[in-house]
């Protein structure tokens, strides 16, 4: 459903997709300030101007661990034109996370997520949940579950194209 | 004592025949968690079944195990559950024979995770073992088609936040 949503969105109509009562589309991303596994300050506000592809996932979600080397590939890919991943991990500590993160060489920040920040988010109870963000600091699409990869780089680049 | 040439050449390649015989062990002793798909249908429970068995005045509650991520059971977790650290991890199992040690063999005991998808879900399948293989007669596995969220807290069935 969320990739019906997604085409619908990605042809113009977003309009007539009408979002659930408690989905976050349209509406400004939560704000959130953490710091990444390197130290650095990451404010989600900060990104106002550029795409930001949200990602919430976990080194325990299989389905998290294949969307994110297409995530590296997207931020070598379209970084240049104004594109970011930051990724929000809901493991409970962040040892595994590190080692992921070296695993998987992700080339984004990598901040890790409590319950507090699941909940600004209208609660992250599965995973992955990924939003498109776009330059305006709107959320423009929300992926749940398996999504499909391609459906989301479309989503990526007509955001690009606004 | 001096060792000819292929007498060289033999115990190196012994020894490097151990080192992969050694790091294909090393390799296998950390294997992926059993699928949740392990656990037979038989043992599987519907939400709306337990929804119905956690109504006050139905009789004995079960007692209910989370046994994922602490960052979602803080978030939203089942009345009276207690969280028992996620099945995929050592530290989890531990904490989930813990908890299980006091209870009687027969005890219907519920766990219930909903990180994933059910057959992606890692910490289902070596939670349900890890109480078949203590002795538990009466262990039955939430099935969660999707997610907690979708499958449970959507439906409107009981919830609690925090710890």
């Amino acid at each position: 459903m969320t990739s019906c949503a997604f085409l619908l969105c990605a042809a113009g109509l977003w309009a007539q997709v009408p979002p659930t009562p408690t989905s976050l589309v349209q509406k400004p991303a939560p704000a959130f300030v953490r710091n990444d596994l390197a130290g650095k300050k990451i404010i989600l506000e900060n990104y106002r101007g550029k795409v930001v592809l949200l990602d919430f996932w976990a080194t325990w979600c299989a389905g998290c661990q294949v969307e994110l080397p297409k995530f590296a590939a997207w931020q070598k890919k379209y970084g240049a034109q104004g594109f970011s991943v930051v990724a929000v991990s809901m493991d409970d500590t962040d040892a595994p996370v590190r080692k992921a993160a070296r695993r998987l060489q992700l080339n984004f920040p990598v901040v890790m997520g409590d319950a507090r920040l699941g909940a600004l988010y209208g609660g992250l109870l599965g995973l992955p949940v990924t939003y498109l963000i776009g330059r305006h600091g709107k959320i423009l699409a929300e992926f749940k579950g398996d999504t499909d990869l391609d459906a989301m780089e479309h989503a990526i680049q007509a955001a690009l194209r606004q | 004592m001096r060792l000819s040439f292929s007498s060289k050449v033999i115990v190196f390649i012994a020894v490097i025949g151990l080192s992969l015989v050694a790091g294909a062990r090393a390799q296998s002793s950390n294997p992926a968690p059993l699928s949740a798909t392990t656990v037979p249908q038989t043992d599987q429970m519907q939400p709306a079944e337990l929804a119905k068995l956690l109504k006050p005045g139905f009789g004995d509650r079960p007692v209910l195990f989370q046994v994922g991520s602490f960052v979602m059971f803080q978030q939203a977790h089942i009345p009276n559950s207690a969280f028992t650290g996620p099945g995929s991890q050592a530290n989890g199992m531990i904490l989930l024979k813990k908890f299980a040690a006091p209870l009687s063999k027969k005890q219907l005991i519920v766990i219930y995770c909903g990180c994933c998808p059910w057959n992606k879900c890692p910490n289902i399948g070596p939670a349900y073992k890890q109480l078949h293989d203590l002795g538990f007669t009466n262990v039955k596995a939430l099935y969660i088609a999707s997610n907690f969220g979708d499958d449970w807290v959507s439906k409107g069935y009981p919830v609690e936040k925090g710890e």
